[in-house]
């Protein structure tokens, strides 16, 4: 596990998320309205949706595909029965997105 | 009239209830009331701590609290909180506390309740009578916390529970909840004996087991075992047996507090002695209520009782009601044990020859129900697992209703009428709420008083705030009281969940605030400021509609849709549609779509139900591009707004045409162009009763008749097929396009979120729509039409952010994704 730099922040809106690739890995992250990042996979357990095309608040992440919410703190769907959304640790240095993969 | 000193001993559920009862009764008129508690609280709910120490409530909830502290400042009554009366002066009239204060009475009620009873066990109290740690009764908030603190304050507790009754599995099953290891120890041969038979305690016994917690009957405990910290470590039966334990809780009954009232000299045998208006023996001016007393013989431990001793004390005092007498309490028990349903009344089982008796037994699914019959008359009933029927018992328990031939519909339903009529035969006085003593009348005269939701009744009348067992048979009545008129509960009117407030309340509160981003709406109205995801979408498409173009528009506040202007398919990809206004296209435009179609390898090319044509399978990327080489404004296919105008030939070329409907349909989709909504607006304009654009199951229609125009409003046909109300007949298309977008902006601005026009139409009423949006009723049809105004002159082809798009991500690729079947090109 290492942390890697995907992009820059400025690349971001706040409450937007965009996918990165990242050694294989497609990663959606997600600018928070506090001005942190947060990311999941980038592909919705349910159907495939993509999570990054989702809308955000500062607990969840809500496919616009079927509009099943994810938690970021677990990963673990908060509306029914889907299973968990792999989840990545993300931080901010020098205003570029890192992430632990 | 100077007013008599009126002192209550005793702030528990008895004494606050007889003060409440009184001031009810215009008792402050007549009293000055003071009372004193020896607990440091308001007045809270016992019956409550069940669901504490099962997490299901807190300390701090608002529903344990039956009379906060304010409840006696706005009532005038003086609360010594905190302290307690030690000594009764029946001849000099007055009470000393153990603070020292002295309080001089005219009239003294005693409400001092009862205590946990604890037997002569070793190791349960210390030599100066205290209990040892580890200890505890389950009667006040102290003991719930105590037990709460012990529970969280290591990992592995083992609680061993001596008392199988009521209380017992209570405790229990909050120990068991909070995730300990659960022993209950009876030393009666099956659980709840006071209230059951043999066979219902061992069905209840089977249920308790399979909520993880060990049931040990007939076993007597002697002995509480400690180590040399005096740490409890386990207990010891009169069989030589022991358990492990690391917390004992004792739910062996409880004895009525009497000694404040015997040192003073009052009559006292088991409780404190008291006639028919609940006045001591022998005394003139002191009275007692609650589990303290003892009437006829007989002392009480539920809630229903002293309800009624506490109104009847009322009614005497206070003089509204000079016969009131207290004859005793029929104990009907309907409770919910560890969270199983369990009912019993009277006798327990058939006691002579001919008592008849019904009996259904069925372990596996943990129900056991049945009643015993003498001389035509109810005398007991017993229900475990499946108490639908308590209604109807209990009121031929108390002979209010006749039995039935057939003995056996007493237990089951055999096709009859379900619950909904139990609330309808309920006579008035029957109890539907045992916790809180409220009978089925008290919940009509609350719908009848003008409550109109459910949780207000609740509210105002503590039914179904105990154990909640009876929230079904109150939702019953209260749906039965309001005959229909029964207004949802206030939540069910919020715009957003996380608003407390109704879409107009939160209309005006943002233009009032002057509130342009969703962001700033969270931060000022939501609850603790807080964002939620799936308020976004509604929040934004309001501001859209108050505000038009000048929303502050933040890019998270949007659907993927809405931010990229098409809509999301399966796969990811999008589908495009542009503009074609009343489905009329040109050679021109339909070379480009193909055009683009080729250029970027369309998987699918549609014509769509709304006259339009689709491209199907378009990347996000693409998009800006697609629009560009297309060279036509957006055809809104994918939000929640006025989306199509279909129309049919009309008059220019069709033979039968009245009127010309494409030219209409043109005009009309000019107008009202991609205005958001709370829902998406599909229209139609026909130029002849014949209808070949069915205009009549469309959200707005309109029809040619020759001398003018009809206009239809909330029809549909997709998932709902709803053939639309004729709103007007009109002469004019100017006519058609003022009242059509008028009635649009009324729609945008007081319909919920996603409420289509054919739930909205029959809501409001045609007849509301007609004198509001027709005869200016309320005089708000100018504001409209200029607000709706500002909406059209704001347009602006959405398409148009492919030169400028509105932030770095808004066309990058969520892609790619699973693969999913392709959609196969055709």
């Amino acid at each position: 596990m290492s942390w890697v730099s995907v992009g820059h922040v400025r690349d971001l809106t706040p409450g937007e998320g965009r996918t990165f690739v990242v050694d294989g890995h497609q990663i959606a992250v997600f600018l928070l309205p506090d001005g942190s990042v947060r990311a999941t996979t980038a592909v919705c357990p349910h159907r495939g949706g993509p999570l990054a095309d989702g809308q955000i608040d500062s607990d969840v992440v809500v496919c616009p595909l079927h509009q099943y919410a994810f938690a970021f703190e677990s990963g673990l769907c908060t509306t029914g029965e889907v299973e968990p959304v792999p989840i990545y640790a993300a931080r901010l240095q020098d205003e570029a997105i890192h992430i632990r993969v | 009239m100077t007013r008599r000193r009126l002192l209550v001993i005793g702030n528990g559920m008895a004494g606050a209830r007889t003060v409440e009862e009184i001031i009810h009764r215009g008792g402050k008129e007549q009293f000055d009331i003071t009372m004193i508690g020896d607990e440091p609280y308001g007045n809270y709910n016992r019956i409550m701590l069940s669901h504490v120490l099962a997490g299901e409530a807190t300390i701090d909830d608002d529903d344990l609290l039956l009379n906060p502290m304010s409840w006696y400042r706005d009532n005038g009554v003086t609360l010594y909180a905190g302290d307690r009366a030690t000594r009764l002066d029946r001849f000099a009239k007055y009470v000393r506390c153990e603070s020292g204060r002295s309080v001089s009475y005219d009239t003294l009620i005693i409400a001092t309740g009862s205590t946990s009873f604890f037997p002569n066990i070793d190791g349960l109290r210390a030599s100066d009578g205290h209990l040892m740690k580890g200890v505890f009764g389950f009667r006040n908030i102290e003991d719930t916390n105590g037990m709460l603190q012990m529970a969280h304050s290591r990992d592995k507790t083992h609680a061993v529970v001596i008392g199988g009754g009521l209380l017992g599995l209570e405790a229990a099953y909050g120990l068991r909840t909070q995730g300990l290891t659960v022993d209950v120890v009876h030393s009666p041969s099956y659980l709840m004996n006071q209230q059951l038979d043999e066979r219902g305690g061992n069905v209840l016994r089977r249920e308790i087991e399979k909520l993880g917690i060990a049931v040990h009957t007939g076993a007597r405990t002697t002995s509480v075992h400690r180590d040399a910290a005096d740490d409890v470590t386990g207990v010891g039966f009169a069989d030589g047996t022991d358990l492990p334990a690391d917390m004992v809780v004792v739910t062996a009954g409880i004895r009525p507090n009497t000694e404040f009232a015997r040192a003073g000299g009052v009559i006292v045998e088991r409780g404190i002695v008291v006639d028919d208006h609940m006045r001591c023996e022998d005394e003139s001016a002191i009275y007692a209520v609650g589990e303290c007393v003892q009437h006829r013989g007989e002392v009480y431990g539920l809630v229903a009782p002293v309800w009624e001793q506490a109104v009847t004390l009322a009614d005497h005092l206070t003089g509204a009601n000079p016969d009131a007498a207290y004859h005793g309490s029929r104990i009907t028990t309907k409770l919910k044990v560890a969270g199983i349903d369990v009912a019993a009344m009277g006798v327990k089982g058939p006691e002579r020859d001919d008592d008849e008796f019904v009996q259904f037994y069925e372990p596996s699914t943990g129900v056991y129900k049945s009643v015993v019959v003498r001389d035509g008359k109810l005398i007991g009933a017993m229900l475990l697992g499946d108490v639908s029927k308590i209604g109807y018992l209990s009121q031929a328990f108390d002979d209010k209703v006749p039995l039935p031939e057939e003995r056996i519909s007493m237990l089951f339903d055999l096709g009859g009428p379900g619950e909904t009529t139990g609330a309808m035969e309920l006579a008035d006085d029957a109890q539907v709420c045992n916790c809180n003593g409220v009978t089925k009348g008290a919940i009509v005269d609350c719908v009848h008083r003008g409550a109109s939701s459910l949780s207000e009744v609740i509210a105002q009348t503590r039914a179904g705030k105990g154990c909640g067992s009876c929230k079904n048979l109150v939702g019953d009545i209260v749906a039965c009281a309001a005959g229909g008129t029964l207004e949802p509960d206030p939540a069910a009117d919020y715009y957003v969940p996380c608003i407390p407030l109704t879409k107009p309340q939160l209309i005006a509160e943002v233009r009032d605030r002057g509130l342009r981003s969703v962001s700033a709406v969270f931060a000022d109205l939501a609850v603790d400021g807080k964002e939620d995801a799936t308020a976004k979408m509604p929040l934004a498409s309001l501001l859209r509609i108050i505000w038009g173009p000048d929303w502050a528009d933040e890019r998270g506040a949007l659907f993927i849709n809405d931010r990229v202007h098409a809509n999301i398919q399966r796969d990811g990809t999008f589908s495009v549609v542009p503009q074609m206004k009343g489905g009329v296209t040109t050679p021109d435009q339909l070379r480009k779509i193909a055009d683009v179609a080729d250029k970027y390898n369309v998987p699918m090319v549609k014509v769509t139900g709304g006259q339009r044509i689709d491209l199907l399978g378009i990347k996000k990327e693409e998009l800006p591009r697609v629009w560009e080489d297309l060279g036509m404004p957006s055809g809104f296919a994918y939000g929640k707004s006025m989306r199509t105008v279909k129309t049919c030939v009309g008059s220019d070329f069709c033979r039968y045409g009245l009127g010309d409907s494409t030219a209409l349909g043109v005009e009309l989709e000019t107008r009202l162009q991609g205005l958001e909504s709370p829902a998406k607006l599909k229209m139609a304009v026909a130029g002849c009763p014949r209808n070949c654009s069915e205009a009549l199951c469309k959200d707005v229609g309109v029809v040619a008749v020759g001398s003018g125009w009809e206009i239809y409003l909330g029809g549909a046909a997709g998932a709902h097929i709803r053939k639309g109300d004729l709103f007007t007949t009109v002469e004019t298309p100017d006519e058609v396009l003022l009242l059509c977008g008028r009635f649009v902006q009324y729609y945008r601005e007081n319909a919920k979120w996603l409420e289509r026009t054919y739930d909205f139409v029959p809501r409001v009423g045609l007849d509301t729509l007609k004198s509001v949006l027709l005869d200016d009723s309320e005089g708000i049809a100018a504001e409209l039409d200029a607000r709706l105004q500002l909406s059209v002159e704001g347009y602006r082809d959405p398409w148009l952010e492919r030169a400028a798009p509105r932030s770095p991500a808004q066309f990058a690729s969520a892609l790619p994704l699973l693969p999913l079947p392709r959609v196969p090109v055709r």
